[in-house]
């Protein structure tokens, strides 16, 4: 999909701007999934990522996981691990990933698979970080502002309030 | 990590199980070719869980320890990312040799959550690993895009099409949106609308979820699959997307 996105923004078919970011400068960070980068298209689609997160939140406001793309660590969340039973060896599988993220000094982790989403999110709880872990389809959505008050389930609350779509909807 | 338990020259044990998946694979997933150099276990995230790491299951393949294999609760624990075989010099595919390692156990004595997932995505045909129903599906969808329809003006003429005859992508959904969380579909809907694609659901095949791929039950991996590939193929779609 994250190919798609930005050739579509490529295209000016989605007028993304990050001028929401600009004195807010809220930091990003990006899980490459596994599945889609490593394991099927490779660094082409891990950049075509990155060009949609720096056009959605500003270039100066994303920061690098070290190390990324083709050669990122898993989170955790893959390969059934999330319904396997094991809690904590999935945990401490995690925290590589954890302190992956932390190093980055981000306010936020981007995951474009659910796996990943779920699973960082636990992390972030579980090691204390309490970053909020995003969907990529939300961000989009809030930079082309048309993401309305109840799709908001995992800003933070810095963001809650932000570039509001119909914000009388509210629910 | 202690390694003092691997008994050498226990002439009795044939690496039965080393030889079976070498047989599946292209070269034999280069499985001979190990040099213990490390690099697949340094890097993986895995690593020192249950007393393990993919060069030490390697070597107990190679040894022929299947049994301790087969009792291992770690190849639920490898999440076949592949880092391991991505730094390996020798290109070793540690990660098939562990996902066939799932099926040295009975079926029903996989774990649980991950069973009971293939089994609900096996209850009908969305292959949702929450057991929607393709009825509940088309409900929900429908529900939703009505509402956002009529809430926010602007996106009136937006759709979310199920079994479209046609479009030109075929996109799934993760049951966890439809399920515990619609609001959330909306969003990539919108991206769709703004960006002109042609796009549908199906109702046959829309669960984004594979578990039985991960339960390493190949049969119904298959008849989940093909079930989202027939459908995808009957409406006439070019491409499968997936939300990620
Ligand atoms: S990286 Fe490859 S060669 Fe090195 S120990 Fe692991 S499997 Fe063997
Ligand atoms: S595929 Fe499994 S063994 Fe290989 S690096 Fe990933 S978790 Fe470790």
């Amino acid at each position: 999909m994250y190919e798609y996105y930005a050739k579509w923004i490529r295209e000016g078919k989605l007028k993304v701007n990050s001028d929401w970011n600009k004195d807010l400068k809220i930091k990003f960070t990006v899980q490459d999934p596994c599945q889609i980068v490593r394991k099927s298209y490779g660094d082409p689609i891990a950049e075509d990522l990155r060009f949609v997160v720096k056009s959605v939140v500003g270039e100066e406001n994303f920061v690098d996981m070290q190390p990324n793309k083709s050669n990122n660590y898993c989170c955790g969340g893959g390969g059934g691990f999330l319904q396997s039973g094991f809690k904590d060896q999935r945990l401490a599988y995690g925290k590589i990933k954890d302190e992956q993220i932390k190093a980055t000094g981000a306010d936020y982790c981007i995951a474009g698979c659910h796996n990943c989403h779920a699973q960082i999110h636990e992390l972030s709880e579980h090691y204390g970080g309490n970053y909020p872990v995003v969907h990529l389809w939300t961000l989009i959505c809030l930079s082309l502002g048309i993401l309305g008050p109840n799709e908001r389930e995992y800003l933070g609350d810095d963001l809650k309030e932000v570039n509001v779509f119909h914000p009388e909807t509210a629910m | 990590m202690t390694v003092a338990v691997l008994k050498l020259g226990n002439t009795k044990r044939k690496n039965v199980f080393l030889d079976k998946v070498k047989e599946l694979l292209p070269d034999g997933g280069n499985l001979n070719a190990c040099l213990t150099c490390g690099a697949c276990a340094s890097g993986c995230p895995a690593t020192g869980l249950e007393n393990m790491d993919p060069r030490k299951f390697l070597r107990m393949a190679a040894l022929g320890m299947d049994e301790e294999i087969a009792k291992s609760d770690w190849p639920w624990m490898c999440t076949m990312c592949q880092r391991c075989i991505y730094v390996c010099p020798m290109q070793i595919d540690i990660p098939q040799l562990i996902f066939n390692a799932r099926t040295l156990r009975p079926r029903e004595e996989r774990p649980s959550g991950i069973l009971g997932s293939c089994d609900m995505a096996m209850r009908n045909e969305s292959n949702s690993a929450m057991g929607a129903s393709p009825e509940d599906f088309e409900f929900v969808v429908e529900d939703v895009l009505e509402e956002y329809q009529e809430a926010q003006p602007e996106f009136a003429d937006m759709q979310a099409p199920i079994d479209k005859e046609g479009a030109q992508f075929f996109l799934n959904q993760n049951s966890r949106e439809p399920v515990t969380e619609p609001d959330e579909m909306v969003p990539l809907w919108k991206i769709l609308h703004l960006a002109g694609v042609d796009w549908t659901y199906g109702s046959r095949g829309w669960g984004g979820e594979n578990y039985c791929m991960f339960l390493a039950d190949d049969e119904s991996w298959k008849k989940t699959t093909g079930i989202t590939v027939d459908q995808a193929n009957k409406l006439g779609c070019k491409t499968y997307l997936n939300t990620e």
